[in-house]
C-alpha cells in the first residue's frame, strides 16, 4: 500500500512536491531536486510533458524517484499517448513500482514546444481514471482479464477556485465516481473556496491536497498569468510580491502563511516550487508539516 | 461545406516547376469553394493572371457544377479536352475531393490549388466555423445539440479541462468553455445532465470512408 494512500487513510496532513524531468538524458539537476524535497514530502509527483513541452518521460523518473527510496506520483495526461499505449503504460508502471498515479487532461500542444503536435486525447482524464480502476480490478478497459492487475492509488486534479463552481463540482464527483481516491488541486488562493471543495469531495469520500505555488518573483507571476493553463495569481497576492524588496523572503513568507492556513482546511498540501526548491524545507518547517 | 482556403503560391509555383509546366488548365469548383471564395470564376481569373505573371500559358479553365462528382468532372473534361491536352499540368480549385476527382479523370498531371481545412457551418457571409468532425458516432443527443469532440480544442467528451476559468476555454480564451455551455443549454432546457460518456468508437471512423446506398436500394434490405 502506497505511504500517501496510508498517510491520508490515517487523517495525516500530506506534503507532496513537483518535479519536472529533463529535457534530455542528464538526470543530475532532477536527483538534486529530488533530493532536497524527497525527505520532506509523503510523495513527490513527476509531470508528464509538462507545459506540453518534451521532457524525459514521468516513468522512467518515477522509477528513478522510488529508487532514491522517495515515493513517487507517476503523472499522466490524455494528450500524447491513445489508450493503448496508456493502458500499456499503466501496466509498465505497475511493474516498476509505481503505486500512485495522478490522471489529468494535459495541456494543449499549442502551448508548449511543439505546437505542430497532433494532440490524442483519445480518451478524457475522467474515462482514464476508469480505465485505471478496471485494472486495479484485474481488467483491460474492454473488461477483459489481464494477467495480474494493478493496485493503483488513484488521484485527479480539480480547480476549485475556478468558476462556474457547480460545473466544477459535478466533474469532480463524476471524477471520484470513475475511481479518484484523491485530488491534487491548482495553486489556490481562496481559502474559502478550498475549504468549499473539500467539504464536497469529503462528502464523497475522496482527499484534497491543495496546491501552493511558490512566487518567487514578479517575472514568475506574469509566466504563470500568461502561460500556465487558466491560472491567475489574483492583485492582492502579486502587489506582495512585486513590492517586495526581497521578492524571495516575500514568497517563503506567503507560501508558510497560505500551508498554515490550508492546514485548517486540507488533507495536505501540494507544493510546485517554480524553480525555488531549496526554500521548501523551510516553508515546511516554519508551518509545521511534511516528513 | 467544405472549408478551403488558397495554398501558399510559392508550394504551387514549386510543384509546377519540378515538372517544368508550361502551360496550365485551370479546374475551379462551383459548390464549396466558390461560396468559400476560393475556387470560383472570379478566384479561377486571379490564378489565371498569376500564373501568366509567372510566365505560364493558361490554355483554358472551367468551374465544374460540382467538382468531386466524378460522372460530372469526367464531363467537364471532355469538353475541354484539346485545353486540357495542350496543357502540361492540371492546377485545381476545389477541396481535397475535387482534386482527386480531377486527378482520376484525366491522365495529366494534377495538383492541389487550395488547402481543405473542414466542416464548415457558414455563420454568416464569409465566416465560416467548423462544428462537426464527422465521427461516426454522434453524440449531440447528449449534449445539447454541441459537439465537444469538434468544438473543444482537446475535444473532450468529458470536460472542462483544468484549464477553465470563469467560464472561458484555456486555448481560444476568448470563447466560451463548449462543457460550460452544453450544461448551461441542458439546465436551459431542463434536460438532465448526461453521466459520464464513454471513450469513443474510433473504428466507427476507420478510413477510407465509404458509403454505397445503391445496394440497399435493389436489395431492399440492406444497411
Amino acid at each position: 500500500m502506497s505511504r500517501l494512500s496510508d498517510a491520508l487513510a490515517h487523517g495525516e496532513f500530506v506534503v507532496t512536491g513537483e518535479v519536472a524531468p529533463p529535457r534530455g538524458t542528464d538526470l543530475s539537476a532532477m536527483t538534486a531536486t529530488m533530493a532536497l524535497l524527497g525527505p520532506h514530502c509523503h510523495a513527490l509527483n513527476i509531470t508528464d510533458n509538462q507545459g506540453a513541452s518534451l521532457h524525459l518521460s514521468s516513468l522512467a523518473a518515477s522509477r528513478v524517484a522510488r529508487e532514491m527510496g522517495f515515493e513517487p506520483i507517476f503523472q499522466q495526461t490524455c494528450r500524447d499517448r491513445n489508450r493503448l499505449a496508456l493502458q500499456s503504460d499503466l501496466m509498465a508502471a505497475w511493474t516498476l513500482g509505481l503505486e500512485n498515479v495522478l490522471m489529468v487532461t494535459g495541456d494543449d500542444p499549442r502551448s508548449g514546444d511543439h505546437p505542430q503536435a497532433k494532440p490524442v486525447f483519445d480518451i478524457d482524464s475522467t474515462q482514464l481514471l476508469r480505465v485505471a480502476a478496471g485494472m486495479n480490478e484485474g481488467h483491460d478497459m474492454l473488461g477483459r482479464p489481464l494477467k495480474g492487475g494493478t493496485g493503483f492509488f488513484l488521484g485527479a486534479a480539480m480547480f476549485p477556485e475556478a468558476e462556474p463552481w457547480d460545473v466544477q463540482l459535478e466533474r469532480a464527483r463524476a471524477k471520484v465516481e470513475a475511481g479518484a481516491r484523491f485530488f491534487q488541486t491548482q495553486a489556490i488562493f481562496d481559502i474559502d473556496k478550498l475549504a468549499r471543495a473539500v467539504e464536497a469531495m469529503h462528502e464523497v469520500g475522496a482527499k484534497v491536497i491543495a496546491g501552493v505555488l511558490l512566487l518567487r518573483s514578479p517575472r514568475a507571476i506574469d509566466f504563470i498569468n500568461e502561460r500556465l493553463a487558466g491560472l491567475m495569481v489574483p492583485d492582492a497576492i502579486a502587489q506582495r510580491i512585486r513590492r517586495a524588496a526581497d521578492p524571495v523572503a516575500a514568497a517563503v513568507e506567503l507560501a508558510t502563511e497560505q500551508v498554515i492556513a490550508m492546514k485548517e482546511v486540507a488533507d495536505g498540501v501540494h507544493i510546485m516550487p517554480l524553480g525555488l526548491t531549496e526554500a521548501v524545507p523551510q516553508i515546511l518547517d516554519q508551518a509545521g508539516v511534511g516528513l | 461545406m467544405i472549408i478551403t482556403r488558397p495554398r501558399e503560391w510559392e508550394r504551387i509555383r514549386d510543384d509546377l516547376d519540378q515538372i517544368g509546366a508550361r502551360a496550365v488548365f485551370i479546374m475551379g469548383c462551383g459548390q464549396c469553394a466558390t461560396v468559400a471564395h476560393t475556387g470560383g470564376e472570379e478566384e479561377v481569373l486571379r490564378t489565371t493572371a498569376l500564373l501568366e505573371r509567372d510566365g505560364r500559358k493558361v490554355t483554358g479553365w472551367a468551374v465544374g457544377e460540382v467538382t468531386c462528382h466524378l460522372g460530372g468532372t469526367r464531363l467537364d473534361a471532355r469538353k475541354h479536352a484539346d485545353e486540357i491536352a495542350a496543357s502540361d499540368a492540371i492546377l485545381v480549385l476545389a477541396c481535397g475531393a475535387g482534386v482527386q476527382t480531377m486527378a482520376d479523370a484525366v491522365a495529366k498531371p494534377v495538383y492541389p490549388g487550395l488547402e481543405s481545412v473542414f466542416l464548415g457551418n457558414v455563420v454568416r457571409h464569409g465566416v465560416f466555423e467548423e462544428r462537426c468532425q464527422m465521427c461516426g458516432e454522434c453524440v449531440l443527443d447528449k449534449t445539447a445539440g454541441i459537439c465537444p469532440v469538434t468544438t473543444c480544442p482537446k475535444g473532450l467528451l468529458n470536460g472542462p479541462c483544468g484549464g477553465m476559468w470563469d467560464g472561458k476555454c484555456e486555448v481560444l480564451r476568448d470563447r466560451e468553455c463548449v462543457h460550460v455551455k452544453i450544461r448551461r443549454r441542458l439546465a436551459e432546457q431542463g434536460r438532465p445532465v448526461p453521466g459520464v460518456l464513454p471513450p469513443k468508437d474510433y473504428s466507427k471512423k476507420l478510413k477510407p470512408g465509404s458509403v454505397n446506398v445503391r445496394e440497399s436500394r435493389a436489395g431492399g434490405g440492406g444497411r
